[in-house]
């Protein structure tokens, strides 16, 4: 049995397809206007690394923001759903997960299974989420990859008062005048998401493990100011940014199973 | 979301229907037309005691901000104008949403029913919350007329207490709280005669009060039908029912309405007929909706979930009894118990009784009962989840709204958050909130 996890995001498109329990192929490429062309772009190119058509793939869910939107897909499912049972199927003794994208941020807490028991989603605003440290990056006129780097060298950290994505790129702009520490600032852009992203994930009655997901996993600098404020471990998975979609491919089986 | 569902259960619309907005309708014309018959208009909260005003004649109309504000809400188009009237005017946003949408009807002067903002002849309110104490005041500033406002102060003490060994809570009336409105009431009486040049007559008085133990009290009896699977009631409607009461608490038209009503809803119990025809799951939500947003609530019918109330829904208008197992029943009437009405003072004393004995007083103090009643409600109505709003609109009753909802987390109880306002629709998002509910379902197994 093949299966296919559709993750649509706000910025980037992610497939996962996995034969019986195994991922076969993994692909993920940018949301261009044309959203299903984006979409249909980007599966083809992943069914054609892993030398597949799309009468192969026996059933498909789609899941994310824009997953209303993949006409080819049987079912859709949400994210909170999908990142449950991907993580569970990925690291098991995981039972809360944080998962950060670019326009949204959650918590979810699940049983073994991955059957999901509460959740918390960001508040309707950027600030908790990746666009956020994108905002404050091109406001220092640095890659993301640099923003990273550079917190992890800061010496302190700065209060960013405003709890606005648009208001503290003022505030980024106006320490950067002062002449403030370039490292101090990325630290402080960290630092305030991170106080977002727990005080988001402290309204769940947390369990261990905890893992985090989605592609801000990937930024260190907010990963090492998250562990600072969580005053947790948390597991960072292999592919952290597929978890939703392998949770979708998944599920596809356990339909097929039906 | 699912497209096909299973139908269950046969539905009906409810008789009632054409009813309450025929009523609802007539009980603004009253109001706009009272002085065409020589009547006098007064204003205040929902929550005021209006069978005080009601001693001064047969015709003295109310215009109730709540459901006033609330209604503005319904309409987003009229309530952009409102919420720019008032911002222009300077006051904040964060102040309670029905407010800003009543000052904002004033400063335009435009009633949301057509013409000019009736104002009245004097304001009647009772102070349960932080705005309560400010909103007529400045009415009537905003006004312009100096028309008089009476106040009354509902700090009371608290009227429920918990039971540390059973965990359960129990009325405990706060006697010196309930005489230091009482001896308000009495005051405000004679302020009122000498506003108005009207006698105060307390056989209309008793009359008044008879009606408002009366329809709270049905509401509350209509309310327990709804335990009942599949539920004959589904809150949309319910919010279309239940606000008779905010309008007029003492009106013996509703007393008779919510007499026919509840025959209705008996019959359709009995018969089998269900709000929703696809009823697989039962939900309920916390406090006051996004009043412009309602269809959120049909949104969830889509996935065969039916949200039977709340303890806004059933408890602003409703009123209830805490046995001491901790089962909720409607808290019988004087009349039923037996007790008549007999001279002034005890008839203030039954009315601040019933008013403080309702669960919102309790909780602009103190937010443990409202966790506990919402678990009781949870229970006793067979529910699957719990939909909380935080609305950002009201202050009062949205108090310590996030240890409610983890008090509930932590009996097990499944809660979905919304953030949203009621009566400002600029801080609600709809596709955000179903994107919320999408995953609330199929938590609780729905697709």
């Amino acid at each position: 049995m093949i299966t296919a996890g559709i993750d649509v995001g706000a910025k980037s498109v992610k497939v996962l397809i996995i034969k019986d329990h195994d991922i076969m192929n993994k692909g993920m490429g940018f949301m261009e206007m044309d959203r299903e062309r984006s979409i249909q772009k980007i599966f083809d190119k992943c069914l054609a690394e892993a030398g597949l058509s799309k009468n192969d793939i026996d059933y498909i869910i789609s899941t994310g923001a824009g997953r209303k939107f993949v006409p080819f897909a049987q079912s859709n499912s949400t994210m909170v759903t999908c990142d449950a049972i991907g993580i569970v199927k990925l690291e098991p003794s995981v039972r809360t997960l944080i998962d950060i994208g670019a326009n949204d941020a959650r918590a979810v807490r699940f049983d073994e299974t991955g059957k999901v028991i509460d959740f918390a989603v960001n508040e309707k605003c950027a600030a908790g989420a990746g666009a956020f440290v994108e905002a404050m990056a091109r406001a220092m006129e640095v890659s993301l990859e640099e923003f990273s780097e550079l917190s992890l060298k800061a010496e302190k950290t700065i209060p960013i008062n405003a709890q606005c994505a648009i208001f503290a790129e003022s505030e980024v702009v106006s320490l950067v005048h002062e002449e403030t520490a370039r490292n101090d600032i990325c630290r402080s852009v960290h630092d305030a998401m991170a106080g977002r992203i727990v005080s988001m994930t402290k309204r769940l009655l947390l369990e261990k493990d905890i893992a985090v997901v989605g592609g801000v996993a990937l930024n260190k600098g907010m990963m090492d100011s998250l562990k600072k404020d969580l005053k947790m471990d948390f597991i960072i998975p292999k592919d952290a940014e597929y978890i939703g979609a392998l949770g979708a491919a998944v599920l596809a089986g356990q339909e097929m199973n039906k | 979301m699912t497209a096909e569902l299973e139908v269950k259960y046969p539905v009906e619309p409810l008789k009632c229907w054409a009813k309450v907005k025929e009523l609802r309708e007539k009980y603004y014309i009253d109001y706009l037309t009272a002085h065409e018959r020589g009547g006098i208009r007064w204003s205040g909260g929902g929550a005021s005691i209006d069978a005080i005003p009601a001693g001064l004649g047969r015709d003295v109309y109310s215009l109730t901000g709540e459901p006033y504000g609330a209604g503005i809400g319904f309409d987003k188009k009229f309530a952009a104008k409102c919420h720019a009237a008032t911002e222009e005017a300077g006051y904040p946003r964060d102040l309670c949403a029905y407010m800003r949408n009543y000052w904002g009807s004033v400063l335009l002067n435009e009633f949301a029913f057509g013409g000019p903002f009736p104002e009245p002849d004097f304001y009647w309110q009772f102070h349960g919350c932080c705005s309560h104490a400010k909103w007529y005041q400045e009415a009537a500033r905003i006004g312009g007329n100096k028309k008089p406002v009476v106040t009354i102060d509902g700090t009371s003490g608290l009227y429920y207490k918990k039971n540390e060994d059973t965990g359960e809570f129990y009325a405990d009336l706060p006697k010196d709280g309930i005489r230091y409105v009482v001896d308000q009431l009495h005051e405000s009486i004679e302020k009122l005669e000498k506003i108005t040049g009207r006698t105060f007559r307390d056989e209309l008085l008793f009359e008044a009060a008879e009606n408002h133990f009366e329809n709270v009290t049905l509401w509350s009896k209509i309310c327990m039908l709804n335990q009942t699977i599949p539920a004959p009631l589904d809150e949309k409607s319910m919010f279309s029912l239940y606000v008779l009461s905010v309008l007029s608490k003492i009106s013996g038209e509703y007393v008779e309405f919510y007499r026919e009503l509840l025959d209705e809803v008996r019959d359709r119990v009995d018969r089998g007929i269900a709000a929703l025809a696809t009823e697989r799951k039962r939900i309920m939500s916390d406090i006051q909706p996004p009043w412009g947003f309602l269809k959120m609530f049909r949104y969830l019918e889509s996935y065969g979930c039916v949200s039977i109330g709340s303890m806004y829904s059933m408890g602003l208008m409703g009123i209830w009894k805490i046995e001491e197992d901790g089962t909720l029943v409607p808290r019988p009437t004087p009349k039923e118990l037996g007790i008549e009405i007999k001279d002034r003072d005890q008839c203030l004393e039954l009315l601040v009784d019933f008013m403080f004995s309702n669960f919102w007083f309790h909780n602009m103090h103190e937010h443990t009962l409202k966790g506990y009643i919402i678990q009781k409600i949870y229970e006793q109505w067979h529910c699957d989840g719990v939909m909380i709003h935080y609305n950002r609109g009201c202050e009062g009753l949205s108090l310590n709204v996030a240890e409610n909802r983890l008090h509930l987390i932590k009996q097990g109880i499944p809660v979905v958050s919304y953030e949203g306002n009621m009566g400002d629709e600029r801080e609600f998002d709809l596709a955000e909130t179903e994107g919320r509910i999408d995953s609330f379902m199929e938590s609780l197994g729905l697709k």
